[in-house]
């Protein structure tokens, strides 16, 4: 991390009130994401790392119960206004999703959408406001911006669309790019297009990126640092190079031996199945699926993250020295 | 159990000897109607063009390309849960197109598949006992249910007492085994294997794939694996098939095919796939494809990569290259897989240096 932080997670949480109870999907997430580097956040499904960032950007029902804080360059989101929300919603921090169908309206010329994303946050005239848009067409590497802006959604393939999420995420220059599993739904030759795209931004416009996603391949190609969660918290966080060369968490460690590698050896999956966040394990949740696990990590509160080797972990038995620390898998 | 295939690099390594599984010419078109104006006209989607191929014995052919690329049709065809528009399967010597209806039910007890999506292909109202037993009632077969569903759930390595639970008391990956489970049922010959862990999580998804390899050498089962994740076909397959707009465009063993892609679109298609390893993501050559994959209403001429390979020539729009061994150890259909070797492009200056 190199730049200044420009977005800070501290104990953040989110729960959702249901019938049997509140399910708690995100138990104390902290976080810091500087100018110009991509963060990556990691994790399989249930493990809070697309709810983390929409409970920040305030996108979540009234069911969900957000605590901790999150801020923008010192400006609080838990808790804020509706109207300081918006302001900072698409303008300080811009938002990218799976599925970028469903974020256009398909009833409207793709530049004017990029137009309304523009004039809901600068005082702009229209024709002004197109010019950028056509721009920023160009930006995110659509050929032909003039014509394509007056086209409508449907007109584009998948790839095009999320091209244009991006254009829009960019209109008013966000200090922030949260880009939730943004290539998930693309093939893969369309997918490096679009981490390209994302690395240009970063590169470009010094954007903070958070990138969310179950890919580690996707993570090792464009992420600097990468954040590893597990049941609404973090695993391990270090750089992109000491989180795979030398991961400490067993849980990470896990998820890199059960990939698939050249070698053709026989994989190691991760016995068992992540926790229910209705009633979460005491202690570390990864305890019960954990080949390393004895008493002292099913008590007590969940582990934090602490220095170990290169990286940051949340494992006692990693912080007491009781693992042996394989490096240079 | 099964023949080794050769290893040798000449044709032999794709053409097997007493093949389980023979595909020739499979073409399969849809009809669509799509509106011009006010008027509706009928087009054809050319899902599936011409493609040929075999499954040995005991061994797996893995089937990637993207979306759009006719893999799923090409499975389906082969069950004939889709009737293919022309074309012939030979399944264990007896050919499936054509073949009465009643007299393919009996054959499908040794040719199964297990789809992608676990959550849509179990119904959530029956127990896993009759889910997994089911195919005996199809076949009229009377066997003790109980007895069974518990031998098919240890085979797929879940608890007997399962049985008798609904499947949204399941995870993802248990209700894959549950779907595997019902697969081996009739004790089939060969399975096609659709999608079969893409919906997983990583740590779940090895498990699986173990799980298919044992399966695979107790049983002597022949697999058809389908899937886009390249590292995963690499991991399980002999040999490897690559589908772009409904044609193959190279076959081969999985690591020649790896190690020394033929076709531009292989190597494109490698070289997009992010691999878990910063280090060589970050030095690695990178072929960035422009555009997407064409629709099949109305594919290019000629050979139907032209339109994105970095080496298209004029021949390319004219003639289409025939998937031919050009002498460079497996079949690949471009006309200048043996003028340029691997790696046709300058490596991409590295932008990720930190």
């Amino acid at each position: 991390m190199s730049g200044e932080v420009v977005l800070s997670l501290r104990d953040f949480r989110v729960s959702f009130s249901t019938l049997l109870g509140p399910v708690q999907a995100v138990r104390g997430v902290d976080l810091d994401v500087a100018a110009g580097e991509i963060v990556g956040v990691v994790g399989e499904s249930g493990s809070g790392k697309s709810v983390t960032f929409l409970g920040m950007m305030g996108l979540l029902p009234k069911s969900a119960k957000i605590e901790g804080s999150a801020t923008v360059r010192g400006t609080e989101l838990v808790g804020a206004k509706p109207k300081l929300m918006r302001q900072v919603r698409g303008k300080r921090v811009a938002m990218i999703f799976q599925d970028p169908l469903s974020a256009l309206n398909p009833t409207h010329k793709i530049g004017n959408q990029i137009v309304e994303m523009i004039r809901a946050h600068q005082s702009m005239p229209k024709d002004a406001a197109m010019r950028r848009a056509i721009e920023l067409l160009d930006v995110v590497g659509i050929p032909q911006p003039d014509q394509r802006a007056r086209q409508y959604p449907h007109e584009f393939s998948g790839g095009m669309r999320q091209r244009v999420m991006i254009a829009m995420a960019i209109a008013n220059d966000p200090e922030v790019l949260i880009a939730d599993e943004p290539t998930t739904a693309l093939d893969v030759t369309v997918q490096a297009q679009i981490l390209e795209v994302l690395q240009r931004i970063q590169r470009d416009l010094g954007t903070a990126i958070v990138l969310i996603t179950h890919d580690l391949g996707v993570v090792a190609r464009v992420a600097d640092r990468v954040q590893v969660m597990y049941a609404g918290r973090a695993a391990e966080r270090g750089t992109v190079d000491d989180i795979f060369a030398h991961s400490v968490h067993p849980y990470t460690r896990g998820l890199m031996a059960s990939l698939p590698s050249v070698s053709g050896e026989r994989l190691i999956p991760i016995p068992g199945a992540p926790p229910n966040m209705l009633n979460p394990p005491p202690g570390c949740a990864f305890a019960p699926r954990c080949i390393h696990a004895v008493d002292k990590c099913r008590t007590g509160a969940p582990p934090s993250l602490a220095q170990v080797g290169s990286n940051e972990t949340a494992c006692v038995r990693a912080q007491d020295n009781e693992l042996e620390v394989i490096t240079g898998v | 159990m099964s023949d080794a295939p050769s290893t040798s690099t000449t044709r032999s390594a794709i053409a097997a000897e007493n093949p389980i599984l023979q595909v020739k010419g499979l073409v399969k078109h849809f009809a669509v109607r799509s509106s011009k104006g006010l008027r509706v006209v009928q087009r054809t989607v050319q899902a599936v063009s011409d493609v040929s191929f075999e499954v040995a014995r005991g061994r797996t052919l893995g089937v990637v390309g993207e979306s759009g690329s006719g893999k799923t049709t090409v499975g389906r065809c082969i069950l004939r849960l889709i009737e293919p528009t022309a074309g012939s399967v030979v399944f264990d010597g007896k050919e499936l197109v054509g073949m009465p209806v009643k007299q393919l039910r009996g054959l499908r007890r040794d040719m199964q598949i297990v789809f992608q999506d676990p959550y849509a292909s179990l119904d959530p109202r029956r127990t896993v006992q009759d889910a997994i037993t089911e195919p005996f009632e199809i076949q009229k077969i009377r066997v003790d249910a109980r007895a069974k569903a518990a031998e098919l759930l240890e085979l797929v390595g879940l608890a007997p007492d399962h049985a008798r639970r609904f499947p949204h008391e399941f995870s993802g990956g248990q209700r894959q085994r549950i779907g595997i489970a019902r697969a081996l049922a009739l004790n089939p010959k060969m399975i096609v294997l659709d999608e079969p862990v893409s919906a997983l999580d990583v740590s779940i998804q090895a498990g699986v794939i173990n799980l298919l390899q044992d399966l695979q050498s107790e049983l002597g089962l022949s697999y058809l694996f389908i899937a886009h994740d390249l590292s995963v076909v690499r991991h399980i397959s002999d040999l490897v098939a690559v589908m772009y707009l409904g044609k193959i465009m190279e076959i081969g063993p999985a690591e020649q095919l790896y190690t020394a892609p033929l076709h531009p679109y292989t190597q494109s298609l490698l070289s997009a796939i992010p691999e878990p390893d910063p280090v060589t993501e970050r030095t690695r050559e990178r072929i960035l494809l422009q555009g997407d994959v064409p629709s099949p209403i109305n594919p290019p001429s000629g050979c139907r990569f032209r339109t994105r390979c970095p080496i298209a020539k004029d021949i390319c729009a004219e003639e289409e290259p025939a998937l031919v061994d050009r002498g460079l150890g497996h079949p690949v259909a471009c006309h200048f897989a043996d003028v340029f070797p691997v790696k046709v492009l300058a490596p991409r200056p590295s932008s990720t240096a930190l």
